[in-house]
């Protein structure tokens, strides 16, 4: 495999975005930090990916637009998934991996804010006999918060305790929506909202966008002296179906993991919108206990749907950067209850 | 390290109809990718990876329906990747699906492309009023009528040409058992008799509104090794030019030239009228193939008409396009594209039963979409390529 590297990062969170129902014109102030990190412009960029969703716009084609803030001519090698950016960003590791391009620019974006977020996900479950009932996302993460808590997996002090760390730790986080720290007590004193979760259980709907630069061997050397290598990048999905899932494991999550080789991650930034998802995720990807979680506050400080999961390999590739940490790990979700899981492991060796 | 070869070695579709009442959309899919297994002589369970395709959700009325479709489609427990590029995605989803093995990632990936058009109305769909932006409330041909208009009066071709297209490809279908319109006797003249919908665009000029799926295996070098058959893959392209900007010019768009010379270098090709034995083009409204053979360096600018004219361009001519009947004849649109794709590989397998051009050995897929700025392309051969 060719060596590939995380070599630029540029988000955007914010509880509403003041703006179209797309964000994509968040898009060209990002692009231009990620040129003003690398000192590339759009010409360097051999191919582009974007992650986006038409039912969260409202619209089809809700991607075709973004296209236009790259720039008119000349036109460029590009491609959209409807994923995260975490996956956009995979198609482009793959990419370059066949050799054909030695750079990419990835990027994602999305008005949450524009519908009613958990209704609209409903839109995403099976279309003949369970959208019809409505089942939020917040109701279906209830559930299997539920299920936990029944089987004797975590108990609601251990996802406060999730909370609290996440909250603390996005006091350092010019982007987070939701933060300031509390103590385990006071939230556990909080109302319900969705019991057994409560409000600050759940990430806040948030609108936002983000971009990722990867580049190969010596192009990604030319702009960092540590860039974040990619040593390893797999994603699984299971069945959707909640009935007949085990809600208190993601096997996907553990496929994931193993194709990645999280062996000796320091950090770890993990896509769990809701608290007890994190608690499913760290027995799943097998973290220690002293792996530091979602330094930058997490999901459950923000959480830019069809972003937030490349933010998460953005976040963890700071980390390397700045050299805080020699190995670290980003990770995505999608579809209900942590049906799709992608894990990227980074390193800073030279 | 250098790209490694892959090729297909399944092919599959379903039947195409404007209704296919019979199957869920797991089902219409599942129609597809059986073929295309056991054509392949292999298992969903040997399958390392599913990639699937599909235009707009709105077409449906599902959020990213992969994700239920997940087990039904095999993927659970796999890696499963969700392509969506416009008009041309089933043509990118394959090229996805082919870097999976070109990056030595995957041996054996199978892809699907699909559109169950019936589930929702596609007129609605695309005309979702959006805040602040133009509405254009026209639908794709009231889109493109003129840039048709501006073809005619740049090249001048005469006004029957897109019906010699439309009566070659609706002929065309009648030998492609899977084909969505079966319009026996259809001619030049019943074509230009048929209703004006979007001037100069006639409605048997028009594709049709499909359900249908198309699904590729596309495999490693030795997994090939076992193929009797295999359509190795010379070269893949994807270009897309931006919405907006006056420079644009959508009858030969820059991004679909800058496709077309990319891919034939990739592909080893300096006259693509000799070197490539059949094309499927992406063809919505008849115009297009006259269009897209000068945008591609068939013929020079103002002569792709002249080619269509000729008789070139039919099943028995010297560049004949859309054997299969083409996307006048089927489109369910997010499978529209993998199925130039396929076609173009049936052909140089050998496959192509009574639409098969004699001694296919090298052919184009092609697929375009948005407003004429989205592109996908691949060239696939009988023989391993050269490099």
């Amino acid at each position: 495999m060719r060596d590939v590297a995380v070599v630029g990062f540029a988000q955007r969170q914010m509880e509403e975005f003041d703006g179209s129902p797309t964000c994509v014109e968040m898009l060209v102030p990002l692009f231009a930090e990620c040129y003003e990190q690398t000192g590339w412009t759009r010409k360097d960029v051999g191919f582009w990916c974007s992650g986006s969703s038409d039912y969260l716009a409202g619209r089809s084609f809700s991607f075709v637009q973004a296209v236009d803030a790259i720039g008119v001519t000349p036109p460029v090698n590009e491609s959209h998934v409807e994923m995260d950016l975490a996956w956009a960003m995979y198609e482009a590791w793959i990419k370059i991996q066949t050799g054909e391009v030695d750079t990419a620019l990835v990027y994602a974006f999305g008005k949450s804010s524009a519908g009613v977020l958990r209704r609209t996900l409903a839109m995403q479950l099976e279309p003949y006999t369970m959208t019809p009932l409505w089942p939020d996302t917040v109701s279906l993460a209830g559930l299997q918060a539920r299920a936990g808590i029944d089987a004797g997996v975590w108990d609601e002090t251990a996802m406060a305790e999730v909370v609290h760390r996440s909250l603390g730790d996005a006091e350092r986080n010019e982007y987070a929506v939701r933060k300031g720290a509390s103590s385990v007590e006071e939230l556990l004193a909080r109302p319900m909202y969705a019991d057994p979760l409560r409000k600050h259980d759940c990430a806040p709907v948030t609108d936002g966008a983000a971009a990722i630069v990867l580049a190969a061997g010596d192009r990604a050397r030319d702009v960092r002296d540590k860039p974040a290598w990619i040593s390893g990048l797999a994603h699984n999905v299971d069945p959707m179906s909640m009935g007949t899932r085990d809600l208190t494991r993601s096997p996907s999550a553990a496929a994931a993991a193993a194709g990645a080789d999280v062996d000796g991650v320091e950090v770890a930034e993990l896509h769990a919108p809701f608290s007890h998802q994190e608690l499913v995720l760290r027995r799943e990807l097998g973290l220690a206990d002293d792996v530091a979680i979602n330094p930058s506050g997490g999901p459950l400080s923000g959480n830019p749907m069809f972003s937030a999961g490349g933010i998460r390999i953005g976040e963890a590739a700071r980390k390397i950067w700045s050299g805080e940490a020699a190995k670290t790990l980003g990770h995505a979700t999608s579809g209900p209850a942590l049906q799709q899981n992608l894990v990227c492991t980074m390193e800073g060796r030279a | 390290m250098a790209k490694q070869p892959a090729a297909v070695i399944g092919i599959g579709q379903t039947h195409h109809r404007a209704k296919r009442e019979d199957v869920s959309m797991a089902g219409l899919c599942r129609e597809a990718m059986d073929r295309a297994l056991e054509d392949a002589g292999l298992t969903l369970d040997e399958i390392d990876a599913i990639v699937v395709g599909k235009a707009p959700d709105l077409f449906e009325g599902v959020m990213m329906p992969e994700l239920f479709l997940a087990e039904a489609l095999g993927a659970a427990g796999k890696p499963l990747l969700r392509v969506h590029t416009a008009g041309s995605v089933g043509g990118s989803t394959a090229i996805v699906a082919s870097s999976l093995v070109q990056a030595g990632v995957h041996k054996k990936v199978l892809t699907v492309a699909y559109e169950k058009q019936s589930e929702s109305n596609a007129m609605w769909a695309l005309s979702v009023p959006i805040p602040f932006n133009m509405p254009v409330h026209a639908g794709a041909g009231g889109y493109f009528a003129p840039h048709v208009r501006s073809y005619i009066r740049r090249s001048g071709a005469p006004n029957h040409i897109g019906a010699i297209v439309a009566a070659k490809d609706r002929n065309n279908a009648l030998k492609n058992p899977y084909a969505h319109l079966h319009n026996e006797g259809t001619t030049v003249e019943s074509v230009m008799a048929s209703q004006m919908l979007w001037d100069p665009i006639r409605y048997d000029e028009t594709c049709p509104s499909s359900d249908g799926a198309c699904a590729l295996v596309i495999a490693s070098e030795d997994v090939a090794a076992s193929s009797p058959n295999p359509a190795w893959i010379h070269g893949t392209v994807m270009r897309s030019e931006a919405t907006s900007g006056a420079e644009r010019d959508q009858v030969n768009p820059q991004a679909s030239r800058d496709a077309a010379a990319a891919l034939w270098k990739q592909a080893g090709i300096t006259h693509p009228i000799d070197e490539i034995d059949m094309a499927e083009i992406y063809v919505p409204f008849s115009w297009f193939e006259p269009m897209w053979l000068e945008s591609l360096g068939f013929a020079e600018p103002g002569e792709g008409w002249k080619l269509t004219e000729s008789g070139a361009t039919a099943l028995d001519g010297r560049m004949p396009v859309n054997c299969s009947g083409g996307v006048l004849s089927s489109n369910p649109i997010g499978a529209s594209g993998m199925l130039r794709f396929g076609e173009a590989a049936l052909q140089v397998r050998g496959l192509a039963g009574e639409h098969q051009v004699d001694g296919a050995r090298r052919a184009l897929g092609h697929a375009y979409g948005g407003g004429s700025q989205f592109f996908a392309m691949w060239v696939v051969g009988s023989e391993k390529p050269a490099s």
